[in-house]
């Protein structure tokens, strides 16, 4: 990488350069430095974009060369395919439940341990562990076997005299399961509140405790106001990558999506569509309509806070 | 003062209480690993093994499919090595790039970087199989590795936000000195962003060595199957019901992560904090 010899450069020789030219050359090397991201975001991002949502227009199996036919595949999906309304209904379920349940649970957890206690630390290991590990397939094992029929989640129902649940034979209750998986895994949300807490000075506190604010009025007035921002990032990066949960249900339902469809998540009928229907043309469809989806809700997220701070403009530390 | 006293326990119970609920299953599933298969579930609501079986390793070592675990342990490290090298070599180039080099079109990247942090993978799923499949890379590493060789925007904006707490007197002092913008990457700033690149390394791990779907579309021959291919071939011929093996098998794979885990603790809670990075 030649770009920028240093032995030639001496700083008067630098300065004595075209002023064209220097400009140039300072700009050949950022393009330099950030071509491995340009090169790849246009192979392997903007186009396959193209090409998806040009397919997204066709009938295409792999095999035969894509077919046009206008805005079918859409058609279809809202009108002519009951089980991908299911799919996407149980995904919004599975979003709009999952989600606030483990920020809620996150914020919770951090503000407890949002102390000088010495224990903190293992605490926090301990809480976290799962968020680490969770995203394996060794874990939806675990979880598909904790809630087998004679598993230790229906043990400890019956301890308290409540029936045993068939977890895989009621579609509500297997969406449950896979719900409480998400939110077994609030750790890496909580570490974000965690180190949001942290900025907030106590002394802030302690004036509101002399006027005397109680517990709710300081959250209200002081917590929740000064993390916004983070909450309101926390939801972005949740929503998206909760739209998004493959593993779970794939492995929880062996890749059926059952009982009934009841953990057909979006993108496991997604991708059976694709690579078991080999429906190249209805799967990339579905996939801008997730793109629209998502990018509807995160627009909504970002214009309902005001509290935004952009990153560029804000993280010049 | 015994306000506090008396809170003190109860609030270590309460927080305690929870982490014992959060760790069970993981307990559970541990434990479940030494004992005969067949009585998994009859003493599921025991912890303790009786009697230990410690076959169960041995057994789940062997296998599917005529190929050992040793074989899918092998693969998955082969993946993971190679992808966690590019990922953080090409994204610290880039975040580099960013920091400290102004150009004309240095917003637009740097917003398309942002825009692609959040574009879901869903949507160049089909296309870039259609592309692999074209280029032959299919049954072979090669889709699963080579992307991460062109930037992961995480590690980017990990890297560029620990850049920039990096005073630019330092650069200016090289500069003077007649040092150009390559030597003050690799001289300079690279190895004092080593902290970082370490964080980008243990995700870089994490994620490749879980990475499901990715093997599930690109690799066809079990000779080539990683760790969590083995595991999912382990699920589908459940019905024989030989649970010890499989979760012994599950412990087995889980093993490196938490070794990292509790080696790397720090970097990964800082890492998390500073970036929000996932788990």
């Amino acid at each position: 990488m030649g770009l920028s010899n240093p032995l030639t450069t001496s700083p008067r020789a630098y300065r004595a350069k075209k002023p064209l030219g220097q400009r140039l050359r300072r700009n050949l090397t950022g393009y330099a430095f950030i071509s491995p991201f340009i090169i790849g975001f246009l192979c392997f991002t903007l186009v396959p974009m193209a090409i998806s949502l040009y397919l997204s227009f066709t009938k295409y199996n792999l095999f035969a060369p894509p077919r046009w036919i206008g805005f079918d595949n859409y058609i279809k999906m809202f009108t002519g395919d009951p089980k991908y309304m299911h799919s996407l209904k149980v995904t919004l379920l599975y979003v709009f439940v999952g989600v606030p349940l483990r920020l809620g649970f996150a914020l919770f957890v951090a503000m407890i341990l949002n102390t000088k206690s010495r224990m903190v630390g293992a605490y926090r290991t301990v809480y976290y562990l799962p968020s680490i590990i969770g995203g394996s397939v060794a874990v939806s094992i675990m979880w598909r076997n904790i809630f087998s029929d004679t598993g230790i989640i229906n043990g400890m129902l019956g301890f308290f005299g409540l029936g045993p649940v068939s977890w895989f034979g009621n579609p509500d209750a297997a969406l449950f399961m896979l719900i409480t998986l998400s939110v077994w895994q609030f750790g890496s949300s909580m570490l974000i509140f965690l180190a949001g807490l942290k900025n907030i000075s106590g002394e802030m506190y302690e004036a509101a405790s002399v006027d005397g604010a109680g517990f709710f009025r300081k959250f209200f007035k002081i917590t929740l106001p000064l993390l916004s921002s983070v909450i309101l990032f926390n939801m972005v990066m949740q929503t998206i990558s909760a739209f998004m949960t493959f593993v779970p249900a794939y492995i929880i339902s062996k890749g059926e999506g059952g009982p009934m469809d009841g953990t057909m998540l979006y993108s496991l009928y997604l991708f059976r569509q694709a690579f078991m229907f080999n429906n190249m043309g209805y799967a990339s469809a579905m996939a801008w309509v997730m793109l629209l989806l998502v990018g509807v809700m995160t627009g909504i997220l970002f214009k309902t806070s005001k509290s935004w701070v952009f990153y560029e403009s804000g993280g010049g530390k | 003062m015994a306000k506090n006293k008396i809170k003190w326990p109860i609030y270590h119970i309460l927080i305690g209480g929870l982490a014992i609920i959060m760790l069970y299953p993981i307990l559970w599933m541990v434990l479940s690993s030494f004992k005969e298969s067949r009585l998994v579930f009859v003493t599921a609501q025991t912890l303790l093994p009786h009697p230990w079986e410690w076959g169960n390793y041995a057994k789940g070592w062997e296998g599917v499919a005529g190929y050992s675990f040793g074989v899918f342990i092998k693969n998955s490290f082969v993946i993971v090595i190679v992808a966690t090298f590019g990922a953080v070599f090409s994204s610290s180039l880039v975040a580099f790039g960013f920091a400290r080099n102004k150009f004309i079109g240095h917003g637009l990247w740097f917003g398309i970087m942002m825009m692609t942090l959040m574009l879901p993978a869903d949507v160049v799923l089909v296309p870039q199989y259609i592309i692999y499949t074209k280029l032959n890379w299919l049954d072979s590493i090669r889709p699963i590795v080579i992307p991460q060789f062109f930037g992961v925007p995480f590690f980017i904006f990990l890297m560029l936000q620990f850049i920039r707490t990096i005073p630019a007197e330092l650069d200016e002092a090289a500069t003077i000195d007649g040092c150009g913008k390559f030597r003050l990457y690799y001289k300079i700033i690279l190895p004092l962003i080593r902290p970082s690149m370490a964080t980008a390394a243990i995700f870089s791990f994490y994620w490749r060595w879980e990475d499901l779907l990715g093997p599930v579309l690109y690799l066809n021959s079990p000779s080539k199957y990683t760790v969590s291919m083995g595991l999912k071939m382990f699920l589908d011929s459940e019905s024989v019901s030989n649970w010890g093996p499989m979760f012994a098998m599950s412990v087995l794979s889980l093993t490196p992560v938490m070794l990292i885990f509790f080696i790397f603790q720090k970097q990964i809670v800082d890492g998390i904090s500073t970036s929000g990075l996932k788990g």
